[in-house]
């Protein structure tokens, strides 16, 4: 029984959701592998090989991995699955694009952000935005898995000491191609990376106050800044910054959710932080429910002051 | 040129489920139903590119119990030229559905297929990356935009860190995310009229496809309770306890 993660990697070195993964399927039971898909990614490859309790890194290099695009991916796994007892993408946008890729064409099940392994067969997973628990068995020979990366611990990124193999890399399959990206520039932490986040709601009224009251607290904590999806939809915050169900599942060390009433959508994408603090001026705010420490307070009045007694 | 959307009934999302006591799902008796709201921002889509002439017709397809017509006909007054049901009662997961139709392209042969990134009760996020593998085609998930020229749909997607956009080649698997377009309201006029539009009927035989559940569902429970902490009168005594009782900062 061996396990194989797909990692997540910019070609130079691994992102920490592979470490979340890697975890998860040592818990699988059997040896891991990690497949490392990309173009000129030795580096990565090396990276990989460093991660503790990993048996065997396979990079596979070619221009088709370039950009993950999900079809040339799912054939670079393809290529390799038939040896493997279960398949494990962390619960990325690129994960989630391409494991039900992989599953389809095995003609398998794919178990979606999984939570905990049971068994080997048998995992927990959310349904309903977080409010309940399924805990789901699969009789199919491959498992095709994505793993939400904060249900499990980060396996450390040194210590291991993996062979390194090479497969050839699948060629482009002609149907899409990469146009650009436009990645959003920020000097603070990744959301699913930080180990604090503070979050704004709706209750701050504008980008311009969005950005006024909240970034000066992101910057002392050094922490990520998120937001609720209804200060996103109402435009006072890009889209990747949302948390919640529809948007990024967090759980950091401490989550400050400022101005955030707490709709059960929001709760599903950070209930699972250490220390969660609410600052809310409406002392009936469902956020309250969930939190460690709550302040009912103007957050206008509350955020500046806090950013000044820390 | 044909769109094909499938749009799935759930639990309308203000809905807070309950888990069932005796552990084996959730209790949907008697629940608001509604249309996955991914799907509806699908169908939207959809009926958009046919106002914008790029389209000739959309049919909405929508797989589970009978109960489904009435997604299928809000499907319809949204502005879907058809609808198509395949009738089952039995559970379905996304390799079947995606099974499903796949055998629908094949007889109809879209050059689009548009639905939700995800639905909102399982929140399984496969269906239409699994329609895409079984069909060959390729595909351009969570998309925040869509345009369509020619042979090619240039799609931008919200992934990890911003966004990135993709060119397809037609026929081609697109799914949904939240920023593509925000639905509109469904008229009176447009509810009678959608109840004369065509709606066939299939059975999973007839279409060839075997969907028996794959994953058994052992049991379903409430999530871990988090307990609600303490209020704080200040700022001084919030910072107080970060620092000395959660010691997080």
């Amino acid at each position: 029984m061996t396990a194989l993660v797909i990692a997540e990697h910019d070609h130079a070195t691994v992102k920490p959701a592979t470490l979340n993964t890697v975890t998860a399927a040592l818990a699988c039971g059997g040896d891991v592998h990690v497949l490392v898909a990309g173009a000129n990614a030795a580096e990565a490859g090396k990276a990989a090989a460093q991660i503790a309790g990993v048996a065997k890194v396979i990079v596979a290099d070619s221009p088709s991995l370039a950009e993950n695009l999900a079809e040339n991916v799912a054939a670079q796994v393809l290529a390799i699955a038939s040896s493997y007892s279960h398949i494990l993408f962390p619960s990325t946008a690129n994960g989630k694009n391409v494991a039900p890729r992989v599953a389809a064409k095995l003609d398998v099940a794919q178990i979606s952000d999984i939570t905990k392994v049971d068994s080997p067969d048998t995992f927990e997973r959310p349904i309903y935005a977080g409010n309940a628990i399924a805990t789901v068995q699969s009789a199919d020979p491959i498992k095709v898995i994505t793993v939400r990366t904060t249900g499990f611990d980060a396996a450390a990124a040194t210590g291991g000491s993996a062979a390194v193999e090479t497969a050839e890399g699948v060629a482009d399959s002609g149907k899409s191609s990469f146009v650009g990206r436009e990645v959003t520039k920020s000097e603070r932490p990744e959301l699913t990376a930080a180990k604090i986040i503070v979050s704004g709601g709706r209750a701050l009224g504008s980008a311009e106050k969005f950005t006024e009251v909240m970034a000066p607290l992101a910057d002392k904590l050094n922490a990520g800044l998120g937001a609720s999806r209804a200060a996103v939809d109402a435009g006072y915050a890009p889209n990747d910054w949302q948390v919640g169900q529809t948007g990024k599942i967090v759980a950091p060390q401490l989550y400050i959710a400022a101005g955030i009433s707490g709709a059960i959508q929001h709760l599903a994408g950070m209930k699972d932080s250490k220390v969660i603090v609410a600052i809310n001026k409406d002392e009936e705010a469902p956020i309250f429910s969930v939190a460690d420490y709550g302040l009912v307070a103007d957050l206008f009045t509350a955020v500046p002051e806090l950013v000044k007694a820390l | 040129m044909k769109v094909l959307v499938p749009v799935k009934r759930v639990v309308d999302y203000n809905v807070k489920v309950r888990v069932k006591s005796d552990g084996t799902g959730v209790d949907i008796a008697n629940v608001k139903m509604s249309m996955n709201p991914f799907d509806e921002i699908a169908v939207e889509e959809a009926v958009r590119l046919k106002e914008k002439g790029v389209v000739t017709e959309v049919i909405a397809v929508s797989c589970g119990d009978a109960k489904c017509q009435e997604t299928l006909r809000t499907a319809m007054a949204i502005g879907a030229d058809r609808g198509i049901l395949v009738e089952t009662t039995e559970e379905l997961q996304p390799l079947a559905v995606a099974k499903l139709l796949k055998a629908l392209v094949d007889k109809e042969q879209p050059q689009l297929i548009i639905l939700g990134k995800q639905a909102i009760d399982d929140d399984a996020n496969q269906t239409g990356q699994m329609l895409a593998a079984l069909a060959d085609l390729p595909q351009a998930t969570f998309a925040s935009k869509v345009e369509v020229a020619g042979d090619k749909a240039t799609v931008t997607r919200e992934v990890d860190g911003g966004l990135e956009t993709v060119s397809l080649t037609l026929p081609a698997v697109i799914t949904t995310d939240l920023r593509l377009n925000e639905p509109r309201y469904v008229t009176l006029p447009n509810i009678m009229k959608a109840k004369k539009k065509q709606l066939d009927t299939f059975k999973p035989e007839d279409l060839g496809v075997d969907v028996k559940p794959r994953l058994k569902t052992l049991k379903v429970s409430e999530p871990p309770k988090r307990g609600a902490g303490i209020k704080v009168p200040d700022v001084a005594t919030l910072v107080d306890k970060l620092k000395n009782e959660a010691k997080v900062i």
